[in-house]
């Protein structure tokens, strides 16, 4: 795991533990909806197994309580991190009154919560790149300290907002933060389809901004750069390209089949690599934790999403006719 | 009261705007030093320096789309679209994002952005100087979209549009930009987006319609008052939504309905204003409803006689009412 130990990046024991708990609750978060899918409960769900280590570490680099996040439909973790509950999550699987997101009008994982400075987000992708880069011309134009950290799939940095955005954002040397997860698949496309070049960071020049490679299986490599850019950000030395290397442990979605497409020894080569586990023995072998205090972080989760479950499914629909609400201010 | 152009009433409400409020600012493409195309945004630079009059790189999907982010923070950013032909790569932006924010997050985050575009043809444009693109937008639940005819209205729509908080299409008949010049007042004031205004009073035939075409309809009806035909007009203002009681109020005044767009026929604005109609007026009806526009030809042609061909101007609402006042 890390060659870098937590304490040489500033962060505490209680920091660590805290990103392990919930990079821990992201992934069991995700696995009940799996779970609730497969036995009919709720209708879809889009992952973030693999993945919990790069968002994880990135949103713990970022300050939680000013920064603002355009998150991607993987990004449990980052919405987790900056104040979004299980509950919250469980209610939008559900699509119940309650869902913080949209109230159950869009799909799980379109996330959003003013609150928590996390921008609603839609289907179509790479849309919140530009949003991302409105946010940090808006802290520019205000000498505000704060940044925004928008994230997005390797498929979607093929798509004209990714260009248009970070481009937007080197031209005017923005306070944006961008990381693109690329695990290595866009639905069933792998990596050499969707680039010419050979990695997502190598798109950075071409933007004004560096673009730096990490490894997403760990979080203290990925906190490590994110706290860079961040300094980068607010110093005003402008923008930064974050190519987070992930894998994606599931499908790309409870409606896919991956055995069609995928080598699945690959796969079980790279579960191997599970940030989760890697992460959890980088603390015991640290003395940050004992294998005891693991298995009773590990049974207060599951405790946690148990509520979380139970509460949503027994919580109310919206009425029907709340669907005609808030086309436009009332 | 001062007289104004079009154009000059767009400026001064920006302006004043800008000045009212410090979250207001522009981008666009050629927005700053140089002041727009149009020179819609002369002076404006100068005054409120660069980051209030951004110059953006020419990149119309992030021109769309870096204002709903800022706006979602809480900035209130009017950005220009150079021409409304060059709106098509922010139509993901505007109708996938900005027209459903405030309904996909549940009323938890709102799009105050307003998106200025200058529109229309008779300018030896040719396909892509000329278009009108409203239609596009108007069945995007979530937008509004805002097509002045005088500078009056320029300066009070405007202003409302920027001051509104949802998303406005704001668009700005190019032609209209120096044709058309009026008595405006100097004090700052709103017109209501939503509501169509009645631009003439008459009992023979209705015109309904907006933009440019207004300023036609209105030389037409004088026109055709010497022949004793009196044309009530009624002017949109807003094409979207649309003001269906002004709709049809106006239709049944006098049961013979013309309706103008200068966009071509098929799907357009005035199709939906037919309908309105159809579905409310049967019985105050004495014609059947009358619809006059562009041909349905992908756009406007640059050629001289060819433009003039597609392009709607007095004498054919003249004609189009004197027929209908025939009927």
């Amino acid at each position: 795991m890390s060659k870098t130990h937590h304490k040489s990046l500033g962060l505490t024991n209680d920091d660590v533990i805290e990103m392990y708990k919930t990079m821990l609750l992201a992934r069991k978060v995700d696995e009940r909806m799996w779970l609730l899918n497969r036995a009919g409960k709720i209708p879809f769900v889009i992952s973030c197994q693999g993945q919990e280590a790069a968002q994880v570490g990135a949103a713990f680099a970022l300050d939680r309580k000013h920064d603002y996040v355009a998150p991607y439909y993987r990004d449990l973790g980052v919405v987790l991190a900056f104040g979004m509950t299980a509950t919250d999550l469980m209610l939008a699987a559900f699509a119940k009154a309650e869902d913080p997101n949209s109230g159950g009008r869009q799909m799980p994982s379109h996330f959003g919560q003013k609150k928590n400075r996390i921008l609603t987000g839609s289907s179509p992708v790479a849309t919140q790149v530009p949003h991302a880069v409105g946010v940090a011309l808006a802290a520019k134009m205000e000498s505000k300290d704060f940044v925004s950290f928008v994230t997005l799939g390797e498929g979607s940095s093929n798509q004209g907002d990714f260009h248009e955005g970070l481009n937007f954002a080197g031209v005017h040397k923005l306070p944006v933060i961008t990381m693109v997860e690329n695990n290595g698949y866009a639905i069933s496309v792998p990596l050499e389809k969707q680039l010419a070049c050979k990695s997502v960071a190598d798109r950075g020049i071409g933007y004004g901004m560096p673009g730096i490679s990490v490894d997403g299986h760990d979080p203290l490599a990925v906190y490590e750069v994110v706290k860079e850019a961040r300094e980068r950000a607010i110093s005003g030395e402008g923008p930064t390209l974050i190519e987070a290397l992930t894998t994606r442990f599931t499908a790309h979605s409870s409606d896919d089949d991956d055995r069609q497409y995928r080598d699945l020894t690959e796969l079980e080569k790279a579960k191997q690599r599970d940030p989760i586990i890697t992460f959890a023995n980088y603390l015991k072998n640290e003395e940050v934790l004992t294998e005891e205090e693991l298995n009773k972080i590990e049974s207060e989760i599951n405790d946690e999403v148990n509520k979380a479950t139970d509460y949503a499914e027994n919580a109310p629909f919206a009425d029907p006719d709340h669907a005609l609400k808030y086309v436009y201010e009332e | 009261m001062t007289v104004m152009t079009y154009i000059q009433a767009v400026t001064t409400a920006l302006k004043e705007e800008m000045i009212r409020d410090e979250n207001v600012f522009i981008l666009g493409e050629d927005v700053g030093k140089k002041g727009g195309v149009f020179k819609a945004t002369e002076g404006l630079y100068e005054q409120f320096g660069e980051y209030r009059v951004l110059d953006t790189p020419l990149s119309e999907s992030a021109i769309a789309g870096v204002g709903i982010g800022a706006a979602m923070y809480g900035k209130r950013p009017v950005a220009e679209m150079q021409f409304a032909d060059f709106i098509m790569p922010a139509v993901n932006q505007i109708i996938s994002e900005a027209a459903r924010i405030r309904y996909r997050s549940n009323n938890d985050w709102s799009c105050p952005i307003t998106i200025r575009a200058p529109y229309g043809g008779g300018i030896h444009g040719g396909l892509y100087h000329s278009q009108s693109v409203e239609a596009i937008f108007a069945n995007q639940p979530g937008l509004k979209i805002v097509m002045p005819s005088t500078p009056y209205d320029v300066k009070g729509l405007l202003k409302a549009a920027i001051r509104d908080n949802d998303p406005v299409l704001f668009f700005e008949h190019k032609r209209a930009y120096r044709l058309l010049k009026e008595e405006v007042p100097k004090e700052d004031y709103v017109l209501p987006i939503g509501k169509a205004d009645i631009k003439r009073e008459g009992s023979d035939v209705t015109v309904i319609t907006y933009g440019l075409c207004v300023h036609f309809a209105l030389q037409a009806a004088e026109k055709l008052q010497a022949e004793g035909i009196d044309t009530h007009i009624l002017d949109l203002r807003t094409v979207y939504p649309l003001d269906k009681e002004a709709i049809i109020e106006a239709a049944k005044k006098t049961g013979k309905v013309l309706l103008v767009t200068e966009d071509n026929l098929e799907g357009s604005i005035i199709s939906e204003v037919s309908a309105i109609i159809a579905e409310n007026c049967l019985f105050d009806l004495d014609a059947p409803i009358k619809r006059l526009a562009g041909p349905d030809v992908p756009a406007m042609p640059y050629a001289q006689p060819m433009e003039q061909f597609f392009v709607i101007d007095e004498d054919k609402i003249e004609a189009a009412i004197r027929d209908l006042a025939e009927f």
